[in-house]
């Protein structure tokens, strides 16, 4: 499969603020790729260096099999991009908005234009001052995704969207997934939305990808909640490896466990009789705690990125 | 909480924000009249130097431009020399600091941000308003003491400095209406704006023509209370009673609307733009517009009272010889007006350079509000996107010009029988201005590309070449300084003969400033906060 992007060991620095600290990246073709991170870890930075708006100091960023930077009008064809905060001209209604940045990208398919207006439910009559942060965020949604383009760079797309208007997004999403080679990079600090479109995941830390891979993947690194009404006493469970949390009340267990230690426990555990028994995959809530709960690496603070 | 909770926060949050702003503003205002006074006090010493130029000075072309002269002493020639330039600029200090401090941080919305917090619906305005009475309390006294300190009479420093404050608390509360009807502060910005263009217009018609039209303008109410020429305290009333409507109003209707609305509604907009919204160019056009269409009347308006006025010059009867040696001097009989209309196209010039940064600054706006990320995520490049907004600088502004010069010179030119020639002649007077606004516009784009973060700079350079042509000579600066700036530079037509080199070099100069700016917008990070 070929790369739709491609970074390697990418630093960017702002004054004393390093926002990029040897990034590494890769999105195939086709993928929707989740891009995750706290709020300053150096997501929009990545973005806007794949933009050709912002210059890197040393490591090499592709994209679409051109150059970032030098290639900017060729590749910019083949793109389209939603910032993470969406600021439109006061006087010019959301429509024309939609269809001047549609036009200077290079067209715009009309009918999927009205499709998505209808869809996200979205009034394009109004001026731009007048729009909320999540209306405001929607005109660049519609704009993006009623172009025909290979690669998607979604920044943050749903910080401002409701919870009726993120289900919309994610359907649109999904659909983009089924047409063929079109590509999606999507930054997010949501995680559930992360875990509910994307095929790959990049977490990205201090300006640094801390893991990266599907999510089924990164499973393996967590663990499993496990919460079990046994027939008798939980014995013997403190003892086995890979068994942590250990908690018990009013004759409910409760406890993680490795996932790699999960077939010994249960074994263990029907040893003693199970009543019944809830198991919660790990979310990556938990993935992301795991990640950015330790202290900050090399002690040093944590970024503070400019957007 | 009642409708004013939390002024005193608000006020001083204000205070903070603009405390080296205001500071330049009451500073420059407070010690131009000064400064005035105390250079004429060296440049006439006695009575007979006074005299000598009594005759020039009322004539009806700089009668229109500054106002009458009340009295011929130096109190009386330093009001008429920094008047006008001294009521303008507090008019303007007082307008922006209100829309500043109400309309943006609305429109931005900082305010809901503040709103949120215990805050009366009537604070922001009353802040804003304090502040700027605060600031116009200090101008207005400080500018007093200046004179005093000058050894001018009492009565006329007081007055003056009172004339100074009146037309700043005034133009305040015509800003605090403006703010209520407009959504959005520019547009609020205009109005004010335009509130004060039409008070000097009608002064200046008025103070030639039938005067009482300059009864009609607040601007013409400074003048005639005529600090140093037997003041007439009574016109302070005046002042006090139409602020005390406009300030009804505005507090009348802040206390109506909903924060964020406009009282003058917002008109849907189209649902699919037009087909010729397809480029860059095309919505700088409509970023542009407004604005450009605003001036163009502006300028027009100007260019056709002042070429009226011209006109009059022609019936100027020298006092004395000296004079009428000073006259041939300048060109024979034509020389006078001609030399008038040369100084009125200076100023032209300057002024239409208030447009030609405004527009230039365009770029830097569009940057900082983070607009011009979407657009440079499409086909667009950086280039193509500075050259629409330069464009609307460089050729907007010959486009200002020309009009002025027209209409100055149909204006002229009917008044004397010879619309062909004098058209053509003025035009010229207009458009050879032309080269130095550039150069404004060239620094303007070497500063958005190599040192964004200071690109206001632009105007700090468009304020100094104002004070050094309206003042440099009468402070006795040394010629060097004098010609930093560009608008020194440029042939005085009509009158003198037209030199080419100095309209080529002030265009060079303003491509070389633009191609470093745009070489350095290519090469940097985008957008810089």
């Amino acid at each position: 499969m070929t790369e739709a992007i491609q970074v390697d060991a990418l630093v960017k620095t702002f004054g004393r603020t390093r926002a990029l600290d040897g990034l590494d990246l890769a999105v195939r073709t086709g993928e929707v790729h989740g891009f995750l991170g706290p709020n300053g870890a150096g997501k929009s930075t990545t973005i806007r260096i794949l933009l050709g708006l912002l210059h890197a100091d040393s490591g090499t960023a592709r994209l679409l099999g051109g150059d970032p930077w030098r290639d900017a009008a060729q590749l910019h064809r083949r793109l389209a991009y939603v910032p993470g905060d969406v600021t439109l001209w006061p006087n010019l209604s959301g429509g024309e908005v939609i269809d001047l940045l549609g036009r200077l990208r290079g067209g715009l398919d009309t009918r999927r234009r009205a499709e998505l207006l209808e869809r996200f439910d979205l009034d394009p009559s109004k001026k731009g001052r007048t729009y909320s942060k999540g209306n405001r965020q929607k005109v660049a949604l519609v704009a993006a995704l009623a172009s025909d383009v290979d690669l998607l760079l979604l920044d943050e797309p749903t910080s401002g969207l409701d919870p009726l208007m993120e289900e919309v997004f994610r359907q649109v999403i999904r659909e983009e997934q089924q047409r063929d080679g079109r590509t999606v990079l999507l930054s997010s600090h949501i995680l559930a939305e992360v875990e509910a479109l994307c095929d790959r995941v990049t977490i990205i830390r201090d300006g640094r990808a801390v893991e990266t891979g599907t999510l089924a993947g990164m499973r393996h690194l967590t663990r499993t909640s496990i919460q079990v009404d046994l027939a008798g006493p939980a014995t013997g469970l403190d003892t086995l490896p890979g068994v942590h949390d250990l908690r018990t009340h009013n004759g409910t267990v409760r406890f993680d466990v490795d996932n790699a230690a999960l077939d010994a426990v249960l074994r263990q555990l029907t040893t003693v009789g199970i009543r019944s028994l809830t198991s919660q995959p790990p979310t990556l809530e938990e993935l992301f705690l795991r990640h950015y709960d330790r202290a900050p690496a090399n002690g040093k603070q944590q970024a503070e990125v400019a957007r | 909480m009642n409708s004013l909770t939390g002024t005193r926060a608000l006020a001083r949050l204000a205070l903070r924000l603009d405390r080296v702003r205001l500071t330049v503003w009451v500073l420059g205002l407070a010690v131009m009249p000064m400064g005035t006074a105390a250079n004429y006090f060296k440049l006439y010493p006695s009575e007979d130097d006074l005299r000598a130029v009594s005759g020039v000075l009322s004539n009806p072309s700089l009668v229109a431009l500054s106002g009458p002269l009340f009295d011929l002493s130096i109190g009386g020639l330093t009001v008429w020399k920094i008047g006008m330039t001294e009521f303008i600029l507090v008019a303007l200090m007082s307008l922006l600091t209100v829309v500043r401090h109400t309309r943006t941080e609305e429109e931005t919305g900082r305010l809901e941000l503040l709103g949120a917090t215990v805050i009366g619906r009537r604070a922001p305005l009353t802040a804003a308003l304090l502040v700027t009475a605060l600031a116009n309390l200090a101008i207005a006294v400080l500018a007093t003491l200046g004179l005093l300190a000058t050894g001018l009479p009492a009565a006329g420093s007081v007055a003056f400095g009172l004339a100074t404050g009146l037309v700043g608390m005034l133009f305040a509360v015509v800003a605090a209406v403006a703010a209520q009807l407009t959504q959005g502060a520019r547009a609020a910005t205009g109005i004010a704006s335009a509130v004060l263009g039409g008070s000097y217009l009608l002064r200046a018609v008025g103070d030639t023509g039938p005067t009482w039209l300059s009864w009609l303008s607040p601007i013409g109410w400074a003048s005639h209370l005529r600090p140093y020429g037997g003041e007439r305290w009574w016109v302070a009333a005046l002042f006090v009673v139409l602020t005390a409507v406009f300030g009804t109003a505005g507090y009348g209707l802040a206390g109506r609307r909903d924060v964020g609305a406009g009282l003058l509604p917002e008109r849907p907009g189209p649902v699919v733009a037009a087909p010729g919204l397809r480029s860059p160019l095309a919505l700088a056009w409509r970023l542009h517009r407004g604005l450009l269409l605003g001036w163009t009347v502006a300028l027009a308006l100007t260019g056709a009272v002042m070429g009226g006025a011209a006109a009059g010059i022609g019936d100027l009867k020298s006092p004395n010889q000296q004079l009428s040696d000073i006259l041939s001097r300048m060109g024979g009989p034509n020389g006078f007006t001609d030399a008038f209309l040369g100084a009125i196209f200076g100023l032209t010039g300057m002024v239409a350079a208030a447009y030609t940064v405004q527009a230039t600054l365009r770029l830097r706006q569009e940057e900082s509000s983070g607009r011009v990320e979407a657009l440079l995520a499409t086909r667009v490049g950086r280039l193509r996107w500075a050259a629409s907004h330069l464009s609307f600088a460089l050729l907007g502004t010959a486009l200002l010009l020309a009009v002025s010069g027209v209409a100055g010179g149909l204006a002229y030119g009917a008044q004397v029988h010879d619309v062909g020639a004098q058209v053509g002649r003025i035009l010229g007077a207009a458009l050879v201005q032309l080269p130095a606004t550039w150069v404004l516009a060239g620094l303007g784009m070497a500063l958005i590309g190599l040192a964004p973060r200071l690109s206001s700079l632009a105007w700090a350079a468009l304020i100094l070449s104002v004070l050094l042509v309206e003042l440099g000579a009468l402070f006795g600066l040394s010629q060097w300084i004098l010609d930093i700036t560009p608008f020194a530079h440029v042939p005085k037509l009509p009158g003198s003969a037209f030199s080419v080199t100095p309209v080529l070099w002030l265009t060079a100069i303003a491509v070389a400033l633009g191609a470093a700016g745009l070489a350095g917008l290519r090469r940097r990070d985008m957008p810089v906060a």
